[in-house]
Formats: C-alpha cells, sequence, structure tokens
C-alpha cells in the first residue's frame, strides 16, 4: 500500500481539481472535462503501450483516432438506399479492384525474384490501378454525392447502434496499424515518427475529400447517442421526480408554486445535461477500467517482460529467440486499436464527425505530451498524464486570462497591451503544453509518475 | 502555335510554381538535414521556427513601412531580413543553450531530443501567434509582377499568358545564391568542413581538436539564416500564416528524407523533388491535351491523376516509397 | 626519463571497478613499443588512460617531462599527442584530402607542405587524393588513418590495433609504413592483437595481464621468452 501512496495521492489530487471545477464553475464543465479525460486516458494507454511497453514511437495517433471515428459514422448512421443504388455498384467493383490489386502484387512479391523489372512492374500495377479506379469510381462517386448532397450525398452506414463502433473502431485502427506497421517498423526511432505522421495526414486526407464515405469536411451530425436524450429527460416523468427528490430541500424554501414550478424547471434542465454526461462518464469508466486491467495484467505478464527486455536490448533479446519484428507488429497493432477505441467514444460523445477537425497539434502531439508527462511505461502515470494534460489543455485560457489581468493590473482597461494579450488567451495554451513537457523533461524525464517494475 | 500555347501553360502552372515553391522546401529541407546531421536528432520544431523567423520578417518589415523606408520596385521585406536573421540567430542560439544543451552534453538519444523538440514546437507556435495572432498576413509590397499574363499574351500573340511574379524570381534567385554560399561554406572553407567532418564521424573529430561547441554554434547560426530567409520567402509568395508552416514542416521532412537525411545537396535536391511531383501528379491537363491533340481526341476529362486535396498525399507517399526502397535517400554521395 | 611516460596508472570506466592497476609504460622518439596481452587485460583501456578518455584514480601521464594528466583529449592533441582508433578511423564522407586537412584542423599555419609530406610517405593517398575515402579499400583506408594522425606532426603516435581486420598481406604493407613513420622521429606506442609480427617490428614491448605489467623487454627478448610464447605467442 505505502508504495502505491504518491499514485493514490495523484490521482486524489486530480480529482480535487476537477471537483472543484465543478463547485466554482459549474458541474457541467467539470463532468465535461473529466468525459474527455476518460477519452484522453484511453488514447495514452494506446500510446503508452506502444512507446512505454515497446519503445517504439507512433506519431499516426491522429489517424487511428480518425478511422475511430469513421467506424462510429458507419456503423451508427441509417444507410442511404439511394446512394448505393446510385453509385454502390461501381465502389463495390473499385472495392474488389483495390483487393485484386493488392493480391496480384502480393503474387508478384512471391512468385519472382527480386529485380528491377519486378519493381517497375509494381510500380507499373499501382499506377494503372490507380487510373483504372478512377475512372471507374468517377460516374459513381457523382451520383453518390448527388444524393441530396446537402444531408446525405454519401452512402450511409450500417444504422446499428453506435456502441458497436467502439469494437468496431478498434478493427479498423488496427488494420491500418497492420499496413503501416508492415511498411514501417523496420525503420529507426525519427524515421518511423516521420514516417507515422505522414501516413497518419494521407488517412485524413482521404477521410476528408472522399465525401461518398462520410461526407468529408461537409461533417456528419446528429449521430445516434447510447445514452438518453436531454429534451427527453425533460420531459419524463421519474427523471423529474428525482431531480425534485435531490433537491427537495433546496425547492421546499420556495413558498410560491409558480416560482417552485420554474426553479424545478431551470434544474431539471441542468440536472438533465449532467445526467447525460454521468451516463456517458460511466460508460467511459468501463472503457477505461476494462484496459487498465488488460493492460496491467499484460504489463506483469511473461509477455510483458519479454516486450520490455526487448524495448531495453533489442539486440540481445534477438539473439535470445524472441522474434521482435512480429512482436513489434503485434504490440503495434494492439495500441493502435486502442486509440481507435478512443477515437470512437469521442465521436460518440460529441455526436458528430468532423473530419477537418483531425490536426496533428491536438491529435497526436498533444496525446505524447500526455504519455511523457504522465509517465511512459506505466498505466497509472498514463492516465494520469491524460487527465493532467486535458485539465491543463482546457483550464489554460482562465489560468492566463487571471495571470494576464494580475500582470497588467496598472494598465487601464484599454490599453492595447492588455486588449492584445486578452486577445491571444486560447495560444496561451500551446505555451503552457510546451514549457510543462520541456520542464518534465529535464526535471523528471521519467514523468509525474515514473515506470517501476516489481520484481516478485 | 498550339504547340507554343502547351509549352507556355505548363511553364505558368508548373514550371514557375513547382521551382518556387521547390525552393522553399529546399531551404526548411537543408535546415533539417544540417540539425540532424549535426546534432543528431530530428527537429519538428523546424515549421515553426520558420513561422518565428517570418514573423520577425514582418514585424520589422511594418516598423519600416511605418517610418517610410522602402526599397522602391522591390519588396521592403528584403530590407528588414538581415535583421531578422540576426534576432533569428540569437533566438537559435537561446534554445539551444537552455533547452537543447543539456541533452546533447548528457549524451540522450535522438528520440529524447525529437520530444524535447516538440515542446520547442509547442512554445514557439504559442508565441507566434501570441504576438502577430493566427490569421493571415500579407506583408509584400513593391512591384508584384514581372510578366502579367495579359502583357505576355499582348508580346507574343499567344493564347495562353504566362504571369512571373517577381516573389517568384526573388524566391528562386535568393534561394539559388544562399545554398551556393552555403555549399561553399561547406566544401571549401576549413569551418565548413570541420563541420562536415564532426557530422561524418564525430568521435574522430574530436581526435582531431575540432571544438564541439563552436561547431554547434555555427549550425545553429546557419540554422537561423536558413529558417529566416526560407520562412520569410515563403510569406512573400504566398501569405504568412501559421498553420501552414507548421503544416509545410511535413513536405519538408518528406524532402530532407527522400535527398538523403544529413544530406545538404540532396536535402535541396530533394525539395525540388516533391514540389515538382506534387504538382505534376495533381495538376489537371485537359487543357494541354486540347493544344497538343487534334480536336476528334480531346480529352472530355479533367485528366488528373489525383485532385488537388491529396498534394500533401503524394509528397508523404513518395517519402513512404523511398523509405522502402532506399531508406538512405535517392542520392547517394557525401554525407554534409 | 622516457620522452612519452604513463606511470603507475590505476582507473577504470566511470564509477566501476579498476581495469588498470599500477599499469607503466613508455615510449622514446623513433621508437616502436608495443603493448601485448591476452582479451580484457586492459590493453585499450591503458591507451585510453594516456590519452585522457578515462580519467586516472592515481599514477601520471607525462611527455617531456611535463605532466598532462589533467588536460583533456583536445588539449593533450596540442601537447602532440596523436591517436588512431581501431574503428572508425577516417572521415569515410569526405575526400582523402579533406582527411589530411581536418587531421591539421589545429594548425594555423601553411600545412601544404605536411600533405606533401604525407603524399610521399604514402603516395597511393596522392594519387586518390579527390576520391571520397569511403570508396578505398581497407589497406588504402588505413593509410588515410595513419596519414590524418600525422598531420599535426605528432612527437608521439598511438595505434590501437592497426592491423585488425586486415589481410595479411595489407598487415605487412601496414607494419612497413609504420616502420617509414618511426623513422620520421616519432614515438610510436601500439595495442596489437598480432602479437608475433607486432614484435618483430617493435623495438621493446610490454604484456599485460589483469591490467598490470607482467612482462617487459626488447622485442627480440619477449619473441624468445618461453613464458610469453606459450602464453601468448601460440607456442
Amino acid at each position: 500500500m505505502r508504495k502505491n501512496l504518491n499514485i493514490i495521492a495523484a490521482y486524489a489530487i486530480m480529482m480535487g481539481l476537477i471537483i472543484l471545477v465543478g463547485i466554482f464553475q459549474s458541474w457541467n464543465v467539470a463532468l465535461s472535462i473529466f468525459n474527455m479525460c476518460l477519452i484522453s486516458a484511453v488514447m495514452t494507454m494506446g500510446a503508452n503501450v506502444q512507446w512505454g511497453y515497446a519503445g517504439l514511437i507512433n506519431f499516426g495517433l491522429m489517424g487511428y483516432a480518425a478511422l475511430g471515428g469513421l467506424a462510429a459514422v458507419l456503423i451508427s448512421v441509417d444507410p442511404v438506399p439511394e446512394a448505393w443504388s446510385a453509385g454502390g455498384f461501381d465502389i463495390l467493383i473499385c472495392l474488389c479492384l483495390i483487393i485484386a490489386i493488392v493480391f496480384l502484387i502480393r503474387f508478384i512479391l512471391k512468385n519472382f525474384e527480386k529485380s528491377k523489372i519486378r519493381t517497375y512492374g509494381i510500380a507499373g500495377i499501382i499506377i494503372a490501378g490507380i487510373v483504372i479506379i478512377r475512372i471507374t469510381s468517377e460516374s459513381g462517386i457523382e451520383a453518390i454525392e448527388a444524393v441530396n448532397p446537402a444531408t446525405t450525398g454519401f452512402l450511409g452506414g450500417l444504422g446499428l447502434p453506435i456502441v458497436f463502433s467502439w469494437i468496431v473502431g478498434a478493427f479498423f485502427a488496427a488494420g491500418l496499424a497492420f499496413i503501416v506497421g508492415k511498411v514501417a517498423l523496420g525503420l529507426r526511432a525519427d524515421y518511423l515518427a516521420i514516417a507515422t505522421l505522414l501516413i497518419s495526414e494521407i488517412v485524413i486526407a482521404i477521410i476528408k475529400h472522399e465525401d461518398w464515405l462520410a461526407r468529408g469536411v461537409k461533417n456528419v451530425i446528429g449521430l445516434d447517442r447510447p445514452v438518453p436524450y436531454e429534451v427527453n429527460l425533460q420531459t419524463t416523468e421519474w427523471f423529474i421526480n428525482l431531480v425534485a427528490k435531490f433537491n427537495s430541500g433546496k425547492l421546499e424554501l420556495i413558498s410560491n408554486i409558480a416560482d417552485k414550478q420554474a426553479a424545478l424547471n431551470q434544474l431539471v434542465i441542468e440536472g438533465s445535461s449532467v445526467f447525460v454526461k454521468l451516463c456517458y462518464s460511466g460508460l467511459f469508466l468501463i472503457v477505461v477500467i476494462v484496459l487498465l486491467i488488460v493492460t496491467q495484467k499484460a504489463l506483469y505478464s511473461p509477455w510483458g517482460r519479454m516486450m520490455r527486455a526487448i524495448r531495453d536490448n533489442e539486440e540481445a533479446a534477438n539473439a535470445m529467440g524472441k522474434n521482435v519484428v512480429k512482436q513489434h507488429l503485434l504490440i503495434f497493432i494492439l495500441g493502435s486499436a486502442i486509440v481507435g477505441i478512443a477515437g470512437a467514444m469521442l465521436v460518440t460523445q460529441d455526436g458528430l464527425f468532423t473530419p477537418g477537425s483531425y490536426r496533428p497539434m491536438r491529435y497526436t502531439f498533444l496525446i505524447w505530451v500526455m504519455v511523457i508527462v504522465g509517465g511512459s511505461g506505466n498505466n497509472f502515470g498514463a492516465i494520469l498524464g491524460g487527465f493532467a494534460v486535458w485539465f491543463l489543455w482546457i483550464e489554460a485560457a482562465p489560468i492566463s486570462l487571471f495571470l494576464i489581468n494580475l500582470f497588467t493590473m496598472g494598465l487601464p482597461e484599454t490599453h492595447e497591451l492588455k486588449v492584445h494579450l486578452t486577445e491571444s488567451v486560447p495560444y496561451f495554451r500551446y505555451l503552457m503544453m510546451g514549457m510543462g513537457l520541456l520542464l518534465i523533461m529535464r526535471y523528471r524525464p521519467k514523468g509525474i509518475l515514473p515506470e517501476k517494475i516489481e520484481i516478485k | 502555335m498550339d504547340f507554343l500555347n502547351a509549352i507556355i501553360l505548363l511553364l505558368n502552372y508548373i514550371f514557375v510554381p513547382a521551382l518556387t515553391y521547390g525552393s522553399q522546401l529546399a531551404l526548411g529541407a537543408i535546415f533539417v538535414t544540417l540539425i540532424y546531421g549535426i546534432l543528431r536528432f530530428a527537429n519538428f520544431a523546424t515549421g515553426d521556427m520558420m513561422a518565428f523567423g517570418a514573423m520577425v520578417t514582418i514585424l520589422i518589415t511594418w516598423y519600416f513601412q511605418s517610418i517610410g523606408i522602402s526599397l522602391g520596385v522591390l519588396p521592403t521585406a528584403l530590407l528588414a531580413i538581415p535583421f531578422a536573421i540576426i534576432f533569428m540567430i540569437g533566438y537559435m542560439l537561446f534554445i539551444d543553450k537552455f533547452v537543447f544543451r543539456y541533452y546533447r552534453v548528457s549524451k540522450s538519444p535522438p528520440v529524447q531530443l525529437a520530444m524535447v523538440s516538440i515542446g520547442v514546437m509547442f512554445v514557439t507556435q504559442a508565441v507566434v501567434r501570441i504576438i502577430i495572432g493566427p490569421a493571415d498576413r500579407r506583408f509584400f509590397d513593391g512591384e508584384k509582377f514581372i510578366i502579367k499574363a495579359g502583357e505576355f499574351k499582348e508580346m507574343t500573340g499567344l493564347n495562353e499568358g504566362l504571369a512571373i511574379k517577381s516573389s517568384q524570381v526573388l524566391t528562386i534567385f535568393i534561394t539559388l545564391i544562399l545554398v551556393s554560399i552555403l555549399f561553399w561554406f561547406l566544401n571549401k572553407t576549413k569551418t565548413g568542413k570541420s563541420m562536415r567532418a564532426y557530422s561524418d564521424n564525430e568521435d574522430l573529430a574530436l581526435l582531431s581538436g575540432i571544438d564541439p561547441k563552436r561547431v554547434v554554434m555555427i549550425t545553429w547560426i546557419i540554422a537561423g539564416i536558413l529558417a529566416t530567409i526560407g520562412g520569410a520567402l515563403y510569406g512573400l509568395d504566398k501569405s504568412f500564416k501559421p498553420f501552414t508552416y507548421f503544416n509545410n514542416m511535413l513536405p519538408i521532412f518528406a524532402a530532407a528524407i527522400v535527398g538523403g537525411i544529413g544530406n545538404p545537396f540532396g536535402a535541396f535536391l530533394g525539395g525540388y523533388v516533391i514540389a515538382f511531383s506534387e504538382i505534376f501528379i495533381t495538376y489537371a491537363y485537359k487543357k494541354f491535351f486540347m493544344y497538343i491533340l487534334p480536336e476528334s481526341m480531346e480529352p472530355e476529362t479533367l485528366v488528373q491523376l489525383l485532385s488537388t486535396d491529396y498534394k500533401f498525399a503524394v509528397s508523404f507517399s513518395i517519402l513512404v516509397i523511398v523509405l522502402l526502397y532506399r531508406p538512405n535517400g535517392i542520392f547517394k554521395g557525401k554525407v554534409l | 626519463m622516457a620522452f612519452f611516460e604513463g606511470v603507475k596508472m590505476t582507473g577504470g570506466y566511470g564509477t566501476g571497478p579498476d581495469i588498470i592497476n599500477s599499469c607503466s609504460v613508455d615510449v622514446n622518439r623513433g621508437e616502436i613499443v608495443s603493448i601485448l596481452g591476452p582479451n580484457g587485460a586492459g590493453k585499450s583501456t591503458a591507451m585510453k588512460a594516456l590519452l585522457g578518455l578515462i580519467n586516472l584514480k592515481s599514477g601520471a601521464v607525462v611527455i617531456d617531462g611535463k605532466d598532462i594528466s589533467k588536460l583533456s583529449p583536445q588539449d593533450r592533441v596540442r601537447q602532440g599527442i596523436s591517436f588512431v582508433p581501431q574503428t572508425k578511423n577516417v572521415f569515410a564522407g569526405m575526400t582523402v584530402e579533406e582527411n589530411l586537412e581536418m587531421g591539421a584542423y589545429l594548425r594555423d599555419d601553411n600545412y601544404q607542405n605536411v600533405i606533401e609530406e604525407i603524399y610521399e610517405l604514402f603516395p597511393i593517398l596522392r594519387e586518390k587524393r579527390n576520391q571520397l575515402v569511403g570508396e578505398l579499400s581497407g589497406g588504402q583506408r588505413q593509410q588515410v588513418a595513419l596519414g590524418r594522425a600525422l598531420m599535426i606532426k605528432p612527437s608521439v603516435l598511438m595505434l590501437d590495433e592497426p592491423t585488425a581486420g586486415v589481410s595479411p598481406i595489407v598487415m605487412d604493407e601496414l607494419f612497413d609504413h609504420i616502420i617509414k613513420v618511426k623513422r620520421t622521429n616519432v614515438a610510436i606506442l601500439m595495442v596489437e592483437q598480432n602479437a608475433k609480427q607486432a614484435l618483430n617490428i617493435s623495438d621493446r614491448g610490454y604484456v599485460l595481464v589483469t591490467g598490470e605489467n607482467k612482462y617487459a623487454g626488447t622485442g627480440k627478448e619477449l619473441l624468445n621468452d618461453p613464458r610469453v610464447r606459450s602464453s601468448f605467442l601460440g607456442g
């Protein structure tokens, strides 16, 4: 117990901070921070599995998160039959073509000796393939995108409950990770970082610009929720009673019946959005706890020991007969799948999918700050990093506003410098993140909760 | 005549823009490659450092404009660049002293330095946005065009116009001069050679008496020059927006790796390889074919390999292919 | 008092155990001295101690009567001590001539005549002066490495296993070159695995065992010493 004291203390402080936000700002804000913290924690766990367990740098987190989000759309949205009849056939043919090309290349790779002709042949096949696919798909894509472009203009999804997408998102991300891993895992650490970053940009470019798939930058909004809607709750009797019971002390103080009703209505409106967020918190907590148990078990299993051995001395592990390449690929896929889950959770919570919002600062580098700050190799540290950094990310604006006011107290309200700084408040969060990262890397390079391996 | 029109078309829409864009990438790629070759880490703050340099140039340009100094037909920014360079060198040396030096002295692995550069990226990005804001800034003044499309048509009697912006010519011209001086410095001077030696074999360089502190300092000075000029030229030609600079980091990395990271000449060529392939592959050739083919064979579609939305994706795909088949880059030969 | 001397040196890497124990070597100008011994005897460590690459716990390094124990490796280079490492001893991405120029980095005077002298010593290098060293053969690279080390006109030249990994013919050629260098009045100290050949060209030799001097003597003496023969020279 003693040795876990710092973990408990760190988490207590974190929860305390969120509760303080609840008391001083509002419970709504506190819960939305808490939910995003949970999602961030899932992402950091994914990154931590790759970096902390195996020492693999994945700067493509953004791509996997986006694929998870794409899964949420493709699972939950109702199919658009008109679009399917308009161009679905062409799309299916293209899909078959892509599969055929992949198999053709695999066949060539397997059955022919490595030579210049083979390389050029493959290049030729790929270029010809792109041309053919573009020609066959063009009319289909145009037809699909012409179907009611203001609201649909895409093939739609399967119309299943959105929670399934958390699993499907994991598979999407795992699939991409398999391809990326096969291609890039042999590279040196810094090349791997750059390559994964660039590949994730390609993924985002495709999602952004292939409108038939998920409307691209036109966004998909109004995704089905796994939890009740506020509007429905506000008219549900048991919920109103619950709110009334919860606030009975406050309500009894009001004697006027009309005032009482108005106050109750207000409380119900507030309560409904808190309740919805609590439902999300519950769902997300389940995911975080399950993942935490699984990753902890994995970390202390023989497999986890082997991964650490590979991380700390790849050559020695290789010499001892461990298949480093295979294990790296496996862990790359697992970590990416976890990020995919987080991506699907995020879209589930927001209820909308906006490909334009996937930017590397937010979905790759910020997550990395979380991992480094929290403590790589330690799941509790990674989760804490997710919490602490997201909390700071959100609260950076009020904190910096407070500081700006403090330092420019002597200046009049309309002073140019003060106005300029106040306008720039949103960017102080980058400054804080950067300084935080630099300070942690310098003075606590293993993070707030460093990795510690218990020898049993 | 149609053939000439087709050539002009390609010149106007592919060749000149690609050459300009390639020059801008080349400067950034040499920056990346120098830092990688000598300090041995991938500098993720490259794009934002260039944004910083461009910002300083803009601020000085505005100051000059406000007190009425100008260069006539040339943009005032040219006058501001030398001052901005001095400031940027100070900034680079400051960052090195307070951030990177510690990890270099304690011989941290390159990955850790790359992480640290991400911290620097966050901070630099924040400082740029706090000072000048995230909006689009134009600071080009002076004569905008060297040849206008309309004038060209009148002059030659062709259907296609060729427009050459003075910012394009300036970019290409300054890049060539700067790169020539840099290569002369690296290949002909004692200090330049000592930098190459340090990059080639650090231990032996130390045994030969080469002072690592001096080499590192000169590297940051060159980095400051490249970041300022590269950033300012890009801003003059397109426009200054902090976010695009961050995004440019990616094709810049691609150019450096395609050219063989650690090899400045490769990085220089890599910039053009990336720029030309991006524009070649995403250009719609319909009009070109309309000129050179008989009417009966004229294409109906745009004849575009990939839509311009995939501009970045093209360079990244090239990079991935290069990484797979020739991880040391496509240009063999000397390091640094 | 010899020209260059390591006196009772004791030390090891960082805070680890002592690798060399009260180990003494000395070499005079115009003399070749070999340090021999089994693997792990501390031969390379002794050389690093002389160069200042590891810190000594006790003992001293003296050149020409001057104690240089506290100087950094770079400052020892300035004192005229040159070193050729066993591996990575050339700038592979630079030309032959540039390698030589880098060897003369600390010289401010005109070193063109020194380069000429090196070309006299190793004529093949003149031929290949503008070629990248990475493209040369193993023996030629070793000549470049020697040439680079000679550019400061050192009074002491230290070689760490100069013949490791080269063919027997190249080895003989290389030893010839080392003798040529010795004739230019340089003190040469080398660590060698090929003990027999090394002793053949050496004026004197030391045999280290577990970091201590075990045997010392002229090359001939050591070659004929039955104990040395049986333990290190393969009978």
